[in-house]
């Protein structure tokens, strides 16, 4: 299974991305964004870091770069795509996703071990999962401060496409306490705290983010 | 030579950290009575002709896709502005 993983300038965790997808079993492919071509992968993963400097706003000008455009084509089509901290960025600024990110409420960049809840477990990339099982990811961001209009949160949660939500306090202000969100295939899913980081006991807070990757493996078999 | 300026804010409703921290270091550095302060961007597009129907929708149609994002921000575009420099 050929899981991408799209380096953007200013991308800092493709290697972490790359390396969670080898351990949990699968082949990681290096995708370069000034290319327009998926090389042919099972599902791609945009990952953290600061592209293009966050300039303009976090994820503004990378959902421009030329691969997006065949990811775009894919995305619709059912590939799995999951898009964290910035890489959820580059995909609410895409309107791959619903919603955005704007400054922390309290202003200061966070980076901790945060505790979550999986509240859908039927998306690409939680299956894994058992629903309302709390896990523990690192959190580090700016911008984490989920935001949306009060109807796009209305249906989110009626729909059941808020998939993880922050608990034991909100780390950044976020509505409704959502730290990731789903498309409605459930296909694409963004989440600010970084599950490729806690994917080895030795180097992250435990393996709670394993399930992410072990998640969209087992879908590309049984599909 | 045609200068357009886009203005992007947070729309009212989102609330703007940035505004409140330099609202606190306005009080703090002495000026009283200030009620809030909201912080934006703005961009001054220098055209190298005069500006047409075609190029003025294009700047319309970059400046609610790259410039601002439409979800949190407003944007508003005034044509013909004169060169400070």
């Amino acid at each position: 299974m050929r899981i991408g993983v799209v380096t953007f300038p200013g991308s800092l965790d493709d290697v972490d991305a790359a390396r969670a997808v080898r351990i949990a079993g699968g082949e990681p492919v290096q995708l370069w964004h000034g290319e327009g071509e998926l090389r042919d992968v099972d599902a791609v993963i945009l990952p953290g870091g600061f592209s293009y400097g966050d300039y303009l706003r976090a994820g503004a000008i990378a959902r421009f770069a030329p691969v997006m455009e065949p990811l775009l084509a894919a995305a619709a089509e059912g590939l799995p795509v999951l898009g964290i901290c910035n890489g959820f960025q580059v995909l609410t600024e895409a309107h791959l996703l619903p919603g955005s990110m704007i400054k922390n409420d309290h202003r200061r960049f966070v980076c901790k071990d945060q505790r979550l809840r999986v509240e859908n477990v039927r998306t690409s990339w939680t299956s894994a999962y058992t629903a309302g099982q709390e896990i523990v990811v690192p959190l580090k961001n700016q911008d984490g401060q989920y935001v949306a209009d009060a109807s796009t949160l209305e249906r989110l949660e009626g729909e059941g496409r808020v998939v993880f939500r922050y608990v034991a306090g909100n780390p950044n202000g976020s509505r409704n306490d959502i730290a990731g969100v789903c498309n409605e295939r459930g296909n694409v899913v963004g989440l600010m705290p970084h599950p490729e980081h806690a994917v080895d006991a030795l180097t992250g807070p435990g393996t709670d983010g394993l399930g992410f990757f072990a998640s969209v493996l087992t879908g590309l078999v049984a599909a | 030579m045609a200068r357009v300026v886009v203005d992007v804010m947070l729309k009212p409703e989102i609330l703007d950290p940035q505004g409140q921290a330099v609202e606190g270091a306005l009080a703090r550095l002495g000026l009283a009575g200030v009620a809030s302060v909201r912080q934006g961007k703005r961009f001054e597009i220098d055209l190298a002709g005069e500006l047409d129907t075609a190029t003025r929708a294009q700047l319309h149609e970059l400046a609610g896709t790259l410039l601002s994002n439409p979800v949190i921000e407003d944007y508003s575009l005034r044509e013909n502005v004169e060169d400070a420099s």
